[in-house]
């Protein structure tokens, strides 16, 4: 059974524009959910509809099976991180652990215990006295978890968790927030606008865009398997390439675009006559920024190299690479969905 | 070229110049200067002038500087209306500050929420502090009148009181005092509310919303999170309130002028009858400086409250 559920979810705030535009997505049971989009692509507000801090304007939501439209929030027995973290800032971190406890009527005497086994789970257990202002970024996320740990929820909610941190601690929290979910097995709903985030953390993603959800599947099949050119697009860095042809788009990843030679022949190589016009050394990578005018002439291509490609490329000249034919992805020209392979007449080098 | 030279010349003291008010040292005092002026003029130098004054015998027919130590304070205590005058104050003060800050917290709350006519509530509520004093007080005199009261009206013909009956409000010392209390309440609601609602508004709403998702039904959100953490700005409203009560006599003055014989009396008009129409200078710098350490104690609780919500 699935724990959260969506049906035909719509939320109109102010004139006709819906911030959520029918959207369904069931998660299975202590899955690892990421609703992934860009800032106004309706993540953040179909997660407050599941928590029951926004009202579906159509649609349910059930959890547990049952539809809980009508239910407030803490009657949905959810818990939620906040991107801001939200903590109390006037109640110690123990305080803040035992909010909800008190809230949900536990006895007095039973909560230190409770307490005692949340903040020892994140280790935070040196940190109780003190208040949220004397606590770093990284603690205060892991009071934040603490909090939303200590009640035993259904659901974990948890709103760009990672976006205050600073780059280097968001790797190590990423990492945290994985193992800690893995151990106490409760189902997550993540919203966050960093697709590395979404590849690293989701056991499935949901893509969202202007309100509606552009495929759901695992990261492998997001990435590889994009379901239309919002996708293809807004997965990868440097997004995959997308070139006109005979009505249809073509589209490769910038890493499967390699120099002719190291592409084999027997997965059906597609060779190109690349104008390479810029070359970037990013250490790890070497990025070339170029055209194929057999195809589109004003269109560019990214090709990514690792650095174990030593081919000579020189900026200004031609150059013959090649992508194989399994790694093209089809796209209908004006809906933008992804349609069957197409024969690539004519454009072979 | 051969110009070149003299303007170079006169460049880096044009530049000093040109910088001047961009150096803290110079700007810094400047723009203190005039409330330093002020505030020595109409603040300082009246102080130590009544507290000096409170030493001598001074009257405004005799206007030499004679002093005669605490005589003048002794005399000023052994003055039973005096004592009415401080107790008076106290009670003024606390029972109209209780009722701002009860009848605020209520307000405060009740505007936070999302309702039609939203801001005519919240104007017609501002309205009082926006009145000159006196002249709100003097519409009060008129409701509060002892032959032509509208509330007298209202209470006979609802049939609370017998028909034609009056309830004299400024005329009897108890409901002289409620009167005058009541005013000053009403006068400073609309800011401790103002106040409030600032204080409200500036919880974050994520905040509100974790208690929300953390179980908490409205009163626990009411008293375990919106109450605790209006705390700080409520505690300097209150201060703000208290000192305000404390030194003033314009709605007392207005209504009552401190009677029915002094039962509304209080410190700062006892002061103003004694000292200024009564002409006893002396005596009544004496009476005013009995509020002084209220007032120091008030202030630096204010201060310190101040300062320490700078830290965190």
């Amino acid at each position: 059974m699935a724990v959260v559920e969506t049906r035909g979810v719509r939320k109109v705030f102010v004139g006709d524009t819906p911030a959520v535009d029918g959207v369904d997505i069931a998660t299975e049971e202590g899955e690892y959910l990421v609703l992934l989009g860009p800032s106004g692509s309706g993540k953040t507000t179909l997660l407050r509809m599941i928590a029951g801090l926004e009202r579906p304007s159509e649609g349910e939501v059930l959890i547990g099976g049952r539809v809980v439209n009508d239910l407030p929030p803490r009657a949905r027995r959810i818990a939620m991180v906040f991107q801001s973290y939200a903590l109390y800032p006037h109640k110690t971190v123990a305080q803040n652990i035992s909010f909800p406890l008190a809230a949900g009527g536990m006895p007095k005497e039973r909560r230190p215990e409770r307490i005692r086994w949340a903040s020892s789970l994140l280790g935070i257990d040196h940190l109780l006295e003190r208040k949220p202002r004397q606590l770093s970024g990284g603690e205060r996320q892991r009071v934040a978890l603490a909090r939303a740990l200590v009640r035993d929820p259904q659901v974990f909610l948890l709103d760009e968790p990672l976006s205050n941190l600073d780059a280097k601690l968001r790797t190590s929290a990423r990492e945290d927030l994985k193992e800690f979910q893995r151990r106490v097995g409760v189902t997550t709903i993540y919203v966050t606008h960093d697709q590395v985030e979404a590849m690293g953390l989701g056991d499935r993603i949901a893509v969202l865009d202007k309100g509606r959800l552009q495929q759901l599947g695992t990261p492998r099949e997001i990435y590889h398997e994009p379901a239309n050119t919002f996708v293809a697009t807004f997965l990868g860095s440097p997004p995959m390439n997308l070139l006109e042809h005979d009505g249809a788009l073509v589209g490769f990843r910038p890493e499967h675009f390699l120099p002719e030679g190291l592409v084999s022949e027997r997965e059906g190589r597609v060779p190109f006559e690349y104008q390479v016009d810029r070359v970037e050394y990013l250490g790890s990578d070497r990025m070339l920024y170029g055209t194929i005018p057999a195809i589109a002439a004003g269109v560019k291509v990214i090709a990514r190299l690792p650095f174990t490609v030593t081919t000579p490329v020189a900026e200004g000249s031609p150059a013959r690479f090649a992508v194989a034919e399994s790694s093209l992805r089809f796209f209908g020209k004006d809906s933008g969905d992804r349609i069957a392979p197409q024969p690539l007449r004519g454009v072979s080098a | 070229m051969t110009t070149a030279a003299p303007e170079a010349a006169t460049r880096p003291r044009e530049r000093n110049r040109r910088y001047l008010f961009e150096r803290e040292g110079v700007l810094g005092p400047l723009l203190l200067l005039p409330s330093v002026a002020y505030l020595l003029a109409l603040v300082g130098f009246p102080l130590v002038m009544a507290i000096l004054y409170a030493f001598t015998d001074i009257t405004t027919g005799n206007p030499a500087l004679h002093f005669v130590g605490i005589d003048t304070f002794k005399a000023a205590l052994a003055d039973p209306v005096t004592r009415t005058s401080l107790r008076n104050t106290v009670v003024f003060t606390v029972i109209s500050q209780v009722l701002v800050v009860v009848l605020s917290v209520v307000l405060a709350f009740a505007l936070r929420a999302n309702f039609r006519g939203k801001w005519i509530a919240r104007f017609l509520i501002l309205l009082p502090w926006t009145t000159p004093i006196a002249l709100g007080t003097i519409a009060w005199l008129w409701m509060l009148d002892s032959i032509f009261s509208p509330i007298d009206w209202v209470l006979s013909h609802t049939g609370i009181t017998s028909p034609g009956s009056h309830m004299f409000w400024l005329g009897r010392a108890h409901l002289a005092m409620g009167s005058v209390i009541a005013v000053q309440a009403w006068r400073m609601l609309p800011l401790a509310t103002v106040i409030l609602l600032a204080g409200l508004t500036s919880i974050p709403q994520d905040v509100r919303e974790a208690a929300e998702i953390d179980g908490a039904g409205f009163w626990r959100r009411m008293f375990g999170i919106d109450i605790p953490l209006l705390l700080p700005i409520s505690a300097v409203a209150l201060l703000f309130g208290l000192v305000f009560s404390f030194t003033d006599m314009t709605v007392v003055f207005v209504l009552t002028r401190g009677g029915p014989q002094n039962a509304t009396q209080v410190l700062a008009s006892w002061a103003f009858f004694r000292g200024i129409e009564g002409g006893s200078l002396g005596e009544g710098a004496a009476v005013a400086v009995f509020m002084f350490p209220v007032l120091a104690g008030l202030a630096a609780l204010i201060l310190r409250m101040v300062s320490r919500a700078e830290v965190s």
